[in-house]
């Protein structure tokens, strides 16, 4: 059990990292509320209403290229993870570490592409 | 040199397909430039492997293998030795001549670069039918040979006759065909192989067994249903009906394929199988009584002909006949030889027949004719050259072969030889009248040309633009050089051939380990070979022999009868009408064939045409299935609805039914 | 265990092709105008390297790997990567006209082909289930994107949306197929799969329902019934060149995956596959021969002729496995691949003619289009016809004996009615192919436009369609190269 102790601990500070915030703001905010201020907030949508409307493509454009880089960013967590174990195995550091910086390149490579074709751009 | 091998029938056909393409659009002279290069190329390998077969290099082997299932082996190969090479230089030599001779004779014609496309195309097909080493490319050569000559028969096919005489060729040959591959289908059933050498290894084995379904003992069925083959291809009895009427094609072609290269496809191939037929005495019977008929007889129709073409035609036939009876007799180097001389000096009768009827503006009927030596004087001397070789006078080439088979058939033993005898020795009668009946009427005599015939029998030979004639007063005039030369190159071997060869060919050993007789049982060629002491002693003795007497008998007669007394024939022929009928009308072969076979088979075709084909196919099962197929597509289209959630769907559907199988496994 | 660097030598032709597609993406967005044309220069440069450096990587020692073993190179790979080169490198060549005409000849064209082209490798090297996914989805959304390449226009939209949402289905099934074997084996490798000595009882219902999903998997991408239902809707709908890449070269990386994954991986669990693969294939066969007869969108029907030549591919794959007996199972596999390879061929002809026929504003899509096509062109009348008699099977052009070599395989594992039904179908699908011979030879020209194709197009073509009945004369060059694979590589 005592190998969980600093489980417990993370899960102490987060909880009151999310927790802190909310209490001061209850405590030290100024509250004048009106209808607006009580509905959930939903990326500048109406909410509770038709679901059928025409809405802009370029929210999924842009919902689509996060969830691509989101993604591939979670995959240097694997590497960060297993690095030093690969030195340990005998792998040449150096090689280790160019692995990923190709990764990154193509990366930014694809974000430099995208960024000149527009899609980046509201207007 | 497999290289080689492959040059030979390869050129021919790189000039066919030349020729045939472009030929129109690279104009006359650049074609028959192509494709005489070709055959000349041909001709030039085939010396060349002329003499490194002579030094004893022969060869047998795959060039390119197609295919192979359930054990049979389908391949293109070269089986090359001293048979092969002898067919090969006879077929590209002759094939030569008349492509030079070709330029002369269609000069005119509309269809020139067609004609060289097609008689390049048949070089290369009876090169591939000579050189195979097995019976796949045997009949594949086999049938091309058929299919050209059948495209040459109709070559000028806006003449009815033609295409009547070229369909009459093509049917003829498909029931020899028929019994041909009956036989190779026997061989590949029963032997396993189609490559000649394992079948023959396998002949002694063949020969104890017998047929499972008929009973009939194997190596007969065999050897005559392959003979059957032989006899539609080379025109025997009752097979020949078709080589008559094929001279309704251009005269080169009479020379090329009818006389000299396709039609002795048959021989070739019986003496190519030797080693099977030497093991059956029925089949050789058969094909004796076959070929001695054919001798005979057909020999006898030569006379009545008035057309020249038709009469060199049969005496073709006649003297395939004589071929097929040196098989019967297992004197199978004698008929290769026979049909070696047979090929120059019937080439030589049917080009300078050729130059006469260029002379005469393509009329054929030689009772227009008569002394036309003084106008053609090269013709008249070569077509006489043939002639005497054709009839056998000694120290000619054709006497040689034709003393050659005679003796062999007196010494054969098995059943028919006495009957075959009898025709053959009758049949140098009749081949000496009917020769120089031709010649006498052609060359000799008074001038009947240029007068208006209005009433001769054109119905024969139909009558449209090519059967022009002389116009009155106007002389014929001797051929271009393109014409005579190859006359002339052909009738130096006619004369010569026979006496330089007959002892390496016959007895030197020229076909040993070729051609196979069983000598203890098959004595005649044993028998020849004692009786001979030299070519210069085998022509003198023939001075002196029965067969010259009575071929002098036969030209005195036809000298009689068109030189002296030229009012007999017709008197003769009245006196005897019923005989005359019956040979005019070719012992009413071709009426027998129109009304039995012809309507026998149209009837028949009828009957199943409505029963079976309009009621059983066309309604039940082809209109029927047909609409149930489409009713089945119709309703697998309708399943195509458009809308993506059918289509998952049908995706979950197919999930289900593969996860049944977890269950049935 | 000390980690070397892994052999990259092994891996040169993936790397060109990643490493163009990556140069052609940035051109596309960074490019000058006038740069436009190298774009496909660059293309089939990368094409060409990819091949050299293929045939100089691979095939000696017979099989090779890299990166700890995920990656494999032998005779398969090999030979279905030289195919599937030829066929993108015809694809470009015979799209390139069409795709000027309409102006979508662009730099990010080449760029999916490539990707496609890229995932088509993967799947021919991968030995490692994720591997395979990553290679599948490479290749699939590639060309996903190029269905749709054309998103102005309605047809090309519709068709993209389709193959995607129905691709997406699929990959949702083969992905659930290997966690459910990678449950029941715990491991990802094939090599360890396949030395799975046994399985528990409840693993092996485990494994065999992931089987199942991965089978249905197989037999989308290759278009087989009942997974076949976006085929004649995406072959209809995508832009023509697209259409051709996809009947072609997808089809070799399909049997690259389904050979390498049932055969080299699953093999000991041929029971539960080989059934499945067996209906799979006979309701293909059935239906993609008896549903393209009711077509008269040219492209329809070749979609549907494929899902009965594919029926064929999976025929060959299913009868392989015969107790025990080695021969009987090469003879099966090297006739699959010929076949596979045959038909790849096959359709870069048939699409190519489609292409050679089409012109701005017309798609030469529709059967009405072919008719009195030898009044325009006589000699690509003649290879319309050896190419539909190819297609149809008649003997003596090499789709004869691409169908004969899987039919004797199919006679010699003992499943004599599969064969009879399967000839039985082609009979009747020989009548479609035949239909568009007649059309092209004896009806009348709807219109009497000349044919404005490319001479690069036009050789290709004729070369193409010519080997086809070369091929039908001398099958056995083809045939020993499958056959040699085979024998390499198993």
């Amino acid at each position: 059990m005592e190998s969980y102790f600093p489980v417990l601990v993370f899960l102490v500070v987060a909880l009151a990292i999310g927790v802190l915030p909310m209490v001061f703001g209850w405590i030290l905010g100024s509250r004048r509320p009106d209808p607006e201020k009580y509905s959930p907030y939903e990326c500048g949508f109406e909410p509770f209403e038709d679901a059928r409307i025409k809405f802009d493509v370029r929210y999924y454009l842009i919902a689509i290229l996060f969830i691509l880089f989101d993604l591939e960013i979670a995959l240097l967590f694997p590497w960060g993870v297993t690095f030093n174990e690969m030195i340990a195995a005998g792998a040449n550091a150096w090689y280790a570490f160019t692995t990923v910086l190709i990764f990154l390149a193509v990366l930014v490579l694809g974000y430099a592409v995208e960024w000149k074709n527009g899609a980046l751009d509201w207007e | 040199m497999k290289l080689l091998y492959t040059v030979v029938p390869f050129a021919p056909l790189v000039g066919a397909i030349v020729a045939g393409l472009w030929g129109n659009r690279l104009g006359r002279t650049a074609t028959h430039r192509i494709t005489i290069l070709g055959v000349l190329i041909a001709f030039l390998a085939s010396v060349a492997i002329f003499f490194d077969v002579h030094n004893g290099n022969t060869f047998n082997g795959p060039l390119y293998t197609w295919g192979t299932s359930d054990g049979l082996t389908f391949e293109v190969g070269f089986l090359i030795d001293s048979l092969t090479v002898t067919m090969m230089l006879v077929v590209t030599f002759v094939s030569l001549m008349v492509h030079i001779y070709t330029i002369g004779y269609m000069a005119d014609d509309p269809g020139y670069c067609r004609f060289f496309s097609y008689i390049s195309l048949f070089t290369f097909s009876m090169l591939m039918l000579v050189m195979s080493n097995n019976f796949l490319q045997l009949f594949f050569g086999w049938e091309a040979v058929g299919l050209v000559s059948y495209l040459l028969i109709g070559f000028w096919y806006t003449r009815p006759t033609a295409i009547y005489a070229n369909l009459k060729a093509f049917l003829v040959n498909r029931v020899g065909d028929f019994g041909f591959l009956l036989g190779i289908g026997l061989i590949a059933a029963y032997a396993g192989t189609l490559d000649y050498a394992e079948t023959f290894a396998q002949a002694e084995k063949l020969a104890t067994m017998n047929e499972a379904v008929t009973g009939w003992p194997l190596i007969t069925a065999i050897c005559i249903a392959l003979f059957i083959g032989a006899m539609g291809k080379s025109a025997q009895v009752p097979l020949h009906v078709w080589l008559p009427d094929s001279m309704e094609g251009p005269t080169p072609i009479s020379a090329l394929i009818h006389a000299a290269t396709m039609v002795t496809a048959g021989i070739f191939m019986v003496a190519r199988m030797s080693p099977l037929f030497e093991l059956s005495d029925t089949a050789l019977s058969f094909v004796l009584v076959i070929g001695a008929t054919t001798a005979f007889f057909m020999g006898i129709l030569g006379i009545v002909q008035s057309d020249i073409k038709r009469v060199v035609a049969y005496s073709t036939l006649s003297q395939l006949g004589y071929m097929t009876v040196a098989l019967g007799a297992s004197a199978y180097s004698v008929a290769i030889f026979h049909l070696m001389t047979h090929a120059f000096f019937k080439a030589l009768l049917f080009l300078s027949a050729g130059s006469v009827i260029i002379a005469m503006h393509h009329d054929q009927d030689m009772r227009n004719m008569g002394g036309l030596w003084k106008y053609l004087p090269v013709t008249w001397l070569t077509a006489l050259i043939g002639a005497l070789a054709l009839i056998g006078t000694p120290f000619t080439s054709g006497f040689y072969s034709k003393d050659s088979i005679l003796i062999a058939v007196a010494h054969a033993q098995i059943p028919g030889a006495t009957y075959a005898y009898f025709c053959v020795m009758a049949g140098v009668f009749v081949t000496a009248f009917y020769t120089f009946r031709m010649i006498f009427l052609v060359f000799h005599g008074k001038e009947r040309f240029g007068q208006a015939h209005a009433h001769h029998d054109h119905a024969a030979h139909g009558s449209d633009d090519h059967h022009h004639g002389l116009a009155p007063g106007e002389k014929p005039h001797e051929s271009p050089k393109v014409v005579t030369v190859p006359l002339v190159l052909l009738a130096i071997p006619s004369l010569l051939i026979g006496a330089f060869t007959i002892d390496a060919m016959l007895f030197g050993g020229w076909f040993a380990n070729v051609i196979f007789v069983d000598e203890a049982r098959h004595g005649s060629i044993a028998a020849l070979r004692e009786e001979f002491h030299g070519a210069l002693a085998m022509g003198l003795h023939g001075l002196t022999s029965l067969p010259f007497f009575i071929a002098l008998a036969g030209v005195a007669l036809a000298a009689f009868f068109y030189l002296v007394r030229p009012d007999l024939p017709d008197r003769i022929a009245a006196r005897v009408r019923w005989l005359y009928t019956i040979l005019v009308n070719h012992y009413y072969f071709d009426r027998f064939n129109e009304i039995v076979f012809a309507g026998g088979a149209r009837r028949l075709g009828r009957w199943l045409w409505q029963i079976g084909d309009r009621t059983v196919i066309d309604g039940a099962m082809v209109n029927g299935s047909a609409q149930i197929v489409g009713e089945v597509a119709e309703a697998g289209a309708a399943l195509q609805s458009g809308r993506l959630y059918h289509y998952a769907f049908s995706m979950i559907l197919g999930i289900a039914v593969l996860l049944l199988f977890l269950y049935l496994v | 265990m000390a980690l070397e660097l892994p052999n990259f030598a092994l891996l040169a032709p993936q790397i060109v092709i990643a490493l163009a597609a990556l140069v052609l993406m940035t051109a596309g967005a960074f490019a000058r105008e006038r740069w436009r044309q190298w774009n496909y220069v660059v293309a089939q440069l990368a094409v060409i390297v990819a091949t050299l450096l293929t045939v100089f990587t691979s095939g000696d020692p017979r099989v090779q790997t890299t990166f700890g073993g995920i990656f494999l190179v032998d005779w398969i790979t090999l030979v279905v990567q030289l195919f599937i080169y030829l066929s993108v490198f015809a694809a470009l060549i015979y799209g390139r006209f069409y795709l000027i005409e309409r102006g979508l000849e662009r730099a990010e064209y080449y760029a999916l082909v490539l990707l496609s082209l890229l995932g088509m490798q993967i799947l021919t090297v991968a030995n490692h289930l994720l591997l395979f996914y990553l290679g599948l989805e490479l290749m699939s959304l590639a060309l996903y994107a190029l269905v749709a390449f054309d998103r102005n226009h309605a047809l090309r939209a519709e068709a993209g949306m389709k193959y995607f949402v129905l691709g997406a289905l699929a990959s949702g099934l083969i992905l659930y197929g290997l966690s459910l074997i990678y449950g029941a084996t715990a491991t990802l490798s094939l090599p360890e799969i396949s030395s799975v000595a046994a399985l528990r009882p409840g693993d092996e219902r485990v494994f065999g329902f992931g089987l199942a999903f991965l089978v249905a998997g197989i037999a989308f991408k290759f278009g087989a019934v009942p997974f076949h239902m976006w085929v004649a809707d995406v072959y209809h709908g995508a832009p023509t060149p697209v259409t051709l890449l996809l009947a072609s070269a997808p089809k070799l990386a399909a049997f690259a995956l389904a050979f390498r994954l049932l055969v080299f991986g699953f093999f000991e669990y041929a029971h539960y596959w080989q059934p499945m693969l067996m209906v799979v294939a006979v309701a293909s066969i059935v239906l993609g021969n008896l549903a393209a007869i009711a077509q008269k969108n040219l492209k329809r029907m070749l979609a549907y002729s494929g899902i009965s030549h594919v029926g064929f591919i999976l025929l060959g794959l299913a009868v392989g496995v015969v107790e025990g007996n080695h021969q009987l199972a090469l003879n099966a596999y090297s006739a699959t691949l010929f076949y596979a390879i045959v038909y790849a061929v096959m359709s870069l002809a048939s699409f190519g003619l489609i292409l050679l026929m089409a012109r701005s504003g017309f798609e030469a899509e529709w059967l009405d289009d072919v008719k009195g096509l030898n009044q325009k062109s006589p000699w690509f009348a003649a290879m319309l016809l050896i190419t539909m008699f190819s297609l149809a099977g008649v003997p003596f052009f090499v789709g004869f004996f691409a169908k004969l070599a899987v039919l004797q395989a199919v006679v010699a594992a003992g499943y004599l009615w599969v064969a009879v039904l399967a000839v039985v179908m082609s009979l009747i699908g020989a009548f479609y192919y035949l239909r568009v011979v007649k059309l092209a030879y004896f009806d009348e020209p709807t219109e009497r436009q000349p044919l404005i194709a490319s001479s690069e197009t036009r050789v290709l073509l004729s070369g193409n369609a010519l080997a086809l009945a070369l091929f039908g004369l001398m099958p056995q060059g083809l045939m020993s190269l499958a056959a040699y694979a085979m024998i390499a590589s198993l």
